[in-house]
């Protein structure tokens, strides 16, 4: 069910959650998180939401959109939409539109939505703050969730992260290489049990993911990490093997190739925005690993 | 291998390995999986659904290989067709051709029979060449789902051909289902044909309960949390109840079940095992062999309540109506004799010999066609010890509870009183209750998928070992040798709760059975 209340306040938008809830009987009391989204643009409202309902499968959650409705009309206005039932997921959303001076004020107009008790994470799906930890918005946040893919520059975006992080920041483009980090880790267990001793890291230019893939393994091996531009696959090197991970650019499956050994096929395709979301919902502690891939990207050459 | 090896060995620690790495799952290393028995209910419903959902979730390695051992003359592709409807079937996830497709390419078949040397050998050149196509690395689990008696042999032909032996650097498994025997003896009987084939180290002893998020859960709740662990002692813990319930029958279970009851059947693992977890002290680390070691304390305290013809019970269902249907009693359920006194409900009572649970009763009960399905464990608390208000007013107040709900609808309820509103002073019992449903994932992993897994990386703390499956026998032992010389089970109607001396056991000491 959706329901829009043009013009309106937060005391008017939190009585009709409550009654809609009450006739409706879509009562789900578990709720894990607060999740706020804040976007720019219209076209990624609709996919936001979407992402967000299917995180909502495992970590239900009562969901806030924020977009900035007419900046520069001088009056300040608050339209909203409610989306319960079957349009939410397993959660509740709430589009909050903002125009005039209240855009620049979106934290007072969430805070009464926030359900108690519960943690809070902010997702920006396109454009992010450079401090994402002192923007209103993250400020009320214990997770603060960024997608370089999305943004302008992307590999100027993954690298401006360092500089901008503060404990409980995360990054889509590193949930999306998790299985990737995965099935390297679980080869890299097989004998021989030899050191690392260079990394290729070969993919699209703008895929920020690779970046911080590359950051990665430039922290934990001792040897050169070269990133560069060409078909999608990760190369392992040690003294009497080659650990090497390809998949076409837009396949489903990937080939592990080791020196000596059969090929073997595993599928590993791209990861949408709401398996990385999912993830990155499921632990709301800081990821150290992540912070410690961030500083590595510096030490990567690029090529 | 030398020592001076052995050390670098061990020293070598994988670079892109890191315990603060929360994110990065545990993929298992190249392996093939060989079930025997891959024609049975079990594989079909539960072992092949669980490996396409650990392939699903990108668990299983490139490397993998499912093969299937049965007398049946079928060619890969025939195996093939009874995995992809058995996933269709019963698979927990959605299904997606490429998982599929990569999976199906490590499907094998060997036809044969337990008996027969030749079979085995074509088994291991089966395995021999997956090695080699496949890149297995010569690691292999073999899941014995297959009828206990037949162990022995399988266990020897594996050990004839050489398959339990384990090249350098790889590794030889053997998972095995209950029943582990059906006493102390014929257990360590079992225990000792196994460990004399495959050390305890690679024995994987499967209780699927185990497996379970909220069995696994009890952990995180006691040892997790503040608020609970201090009441749970004898100071206010006035009495636990375990149960498993069915409401099925055993129409065309006979050959299996008959002889052996409903004790042997659930009590002697399931239960027990909920009860060591349930009484068990804080492990000193998560460690399987803290957690075993925990474990095996709290059973060797653990003996029955006597005398027991006053603290058991057992029943046989007789014809009645279960939830709008008519069922008949189990003396006319197919493979059954007329004659038959076998238990189809028990229950027992259990002392825990520790300072923590001294004086407090452990009731274990488990049936066929009880009133619904449900497997619970309930911690009633004792009345408090004063009640400041007229008796009228506490009337309808009975014992605080806090019930850990193991199936179906999986959670916890906490039961207390709370005033009725109104003018007058009334308490009455209200439920708080928590879904782990509607709190967590959709839904949960199945405990199979976990099992699996866990077997494939060899993380042993959720399979009990050897001493624990003889101390659970050797606590149920004078209870199975007392029923066995003093008459038969009392009957009980299908869809009931159980016979009227189940009842009366717990009415002796001014109890009563919670409805689950």
């Amino acid at each position: 069910m959706i329901v829009d209340l043009p013009d309106t306040n937060t005391g008017a938008i939190n009585k009709k959650i409550v009654a809609m809830r009450e006739e409706g009987g879509a009562i789900t009391l578990g709720r894990v998180l607060t999740l706020v989204v804040s976007t720019d643009s219209e076209a990624m409202l609709e996919e936001s939401i979407d992402a967000a309902n299917a995180a909502s499968r495992e970590h239900p959650c009562r969901v806030i959109v924020v977009i900035p409705g007419d900046r520069l009309t001088t009056e300040a206005r608050l339209d909203a939409q409610l989306r319960v039932g079957r349009d939410a997921g397993a959660n509740e959303v709430v589009v909050l539109r903002l125009s005039g001076p209240l855009a620049n004020h979106a934290s007072s107009v969430v805070t009464p939505f926030l359900l108690p008790d519960t943690p809070v994470v902010t997702w920006w799906p396109d454009l992010a703050p450079a401090v994402p930890a002192q923007d209103p918005l993250g400020k009320l946040a214990i997770r603060r969730i960024t997608d370089a893919t999305n943004g302008s520059d992307p590999l100027a975006c993954i690298k401006s992260r360092l500089n901008g992080y503060t404990a409980g920041d995360t990054d889509l483009a590193w949930s999306r290489v998790t299985y990737w980090r995965a099935l390297l880790a679980a080869a890299i267990d097989q004998p021989p049990h030899e050191p690392i001793t260079s990394a290729l890291v070969s993919g699209l230019k703008d895929e920020p993911a690779l970046d911080i893939l590359a950051g990665w393994l430039a922290n934990l091996i001792d040897g050169p990490v070269t990133r560069t531009t060409g078909e999608l696959k990760v190369e392992l090197t040690r003294p009497s093997e080659t650990v090497t991970l390809a998949r076409p650019q837009t396949g489903v499956t990937a080939v592990l190739s080791r020196t000596g050994k059969p090929d073997a096929l595993v599928p590993l395709a791209r990861r949408e925005a709401k398996e990385c979301l999912a993830e990155d919902l499921r632990r709301l502690d800081a990821d150290e690993i992540y912070y410690d891939a961030l500083t590595g990207i510096d030490k990567v050459q690029y090529v | 291998m030398s020592p001076a090896n052995d050390r670098a060995e061990a020293a070598w620690r994988n670079p892109l390995r890191d315990k603060r790495d929360k994110r990065m799952p545990r993929i298992a290393g190249p392996c093939a999986v060989v079930i025997f028995g891959v024609t049975g209910d079990l594989a079909r419903k539960k072992l092949m659904p669980a490996i396409y959902d650990l392939a699903n979730r990108g668990l299983l390695p490139p490397s993998f290989a499912l093969v299937g051992f049965a007398r049946r003359d079928w060619a890969d592709e025939d195996f093939g067709k009874i995995v992809y409807d058995a996933v269709k079937q019963h698979a927990r996830t959605p299904f997606r051709q490429e998982v599929w497709d990569r999976l199906a390419e490590g499907f094998r078949f060997v036809q044969g029979t337990f008996d027969d040397d030749e079979s085995f050998e074509r088994l291991k050149d089966t395995l021999h060449k997956l090695d080699i196509e496949r890149g297995t690395s010569g690691n292999h689990a073999f899941y014995l789902s297959i009828p206990p008696k037949s162990f022995p042999q399988v266990c020897e032909q594996l050990s004839k051909s050489g398959l339990a032996d384990k090249p350098e650097g790889s590794w030889s498994r053997v998972v095995i289902e209950k029943p582990f025997g059906h006493d102390l003896k014929s257990a360590e009987e079992l225990n000792a044909v196994v460990n004399s084939v495959f050390p305890e180290s690679s024995v994987f002893r499967i209780d699927h309960y185990l497996g379970k998020e909220t069995v696994q859960n009890i952990l995180a709740l006691r040892f997790a949390n503040e608020m609970f662990e201090p009441v749970l002692n004898s100071h206010y813990v006035d009495s636990v109840q375990i149960t498993m319930a069915e409401d099925i029958g055993l129409g065309g279970r006979g050959g299996y079940y008959d002889g052996v009851g409903a004790a042997r059947d659930v009590i002697q693992n399931h239960l027990l095992q909920l009860l060591a977890l349930t009484a068990m002290e804080e492990p000193v680390s998560f460690s399987p062999s803290e957690l075993q070691a925990e474990k095996i304390k709290v059973l060797s305290a653990t003996r029955l309540a006597e005398p027991l013809d006053e603290t058991t019970s057992r029943g046989q269902y007789i014809a009645g109506w279960q939830g709008g249907e008519k069922v008949v009693g189990l003396l006319d359920e197919e493979g059954f004799s007329k004659t038959s006194t076998t238990e189809t409900f028990a229950a027992i009572t259990l002392d825990v010999d520790t300072r923590r649970w001294a004086g407090v009763p452990f009731y274990l009960r488990t049936g066929k066609r009880l009133g619904r399905r449900v497997t619970e464990i309930a911690l009633l608390f004792k009345r408090a010890p004063h009640l400041p208000f007229d008796a009228t007013m506490t009337d309808e107040l009975g014992q605080n509870a806090l019930v850990i709900r193991v199936q179906p609808d999986e959670g916890i309820t906490l039961r207390f009183g709370s005033k009725v509103p109104g003018h007058i002073m009334e308490v009455r019992d209200v439920s708080m209750d928590f879904s782990y449903g509607s709190a967590f994932a959709e839904e949960s992993p199945e405990a199979y998928e976990r099992l699996i897994l866990d077997v494939l990386l060899g993380e042993p703390s959720l399979f009990p070992v050897n001493a624990e499956v003889e101390l659970s026998w050797k606590i149920l032992d004078p209870a199975l040798e007392y029923w066995a010389t003093h008459g038969k089970p009392d009957p009980y109607e299908a869809g009931t709760w159980g016979p009227e001396s189940a009842f009366e056991m717990l009415r002796r000491s001014g109890r009563e059975w919670r409805r689950p």
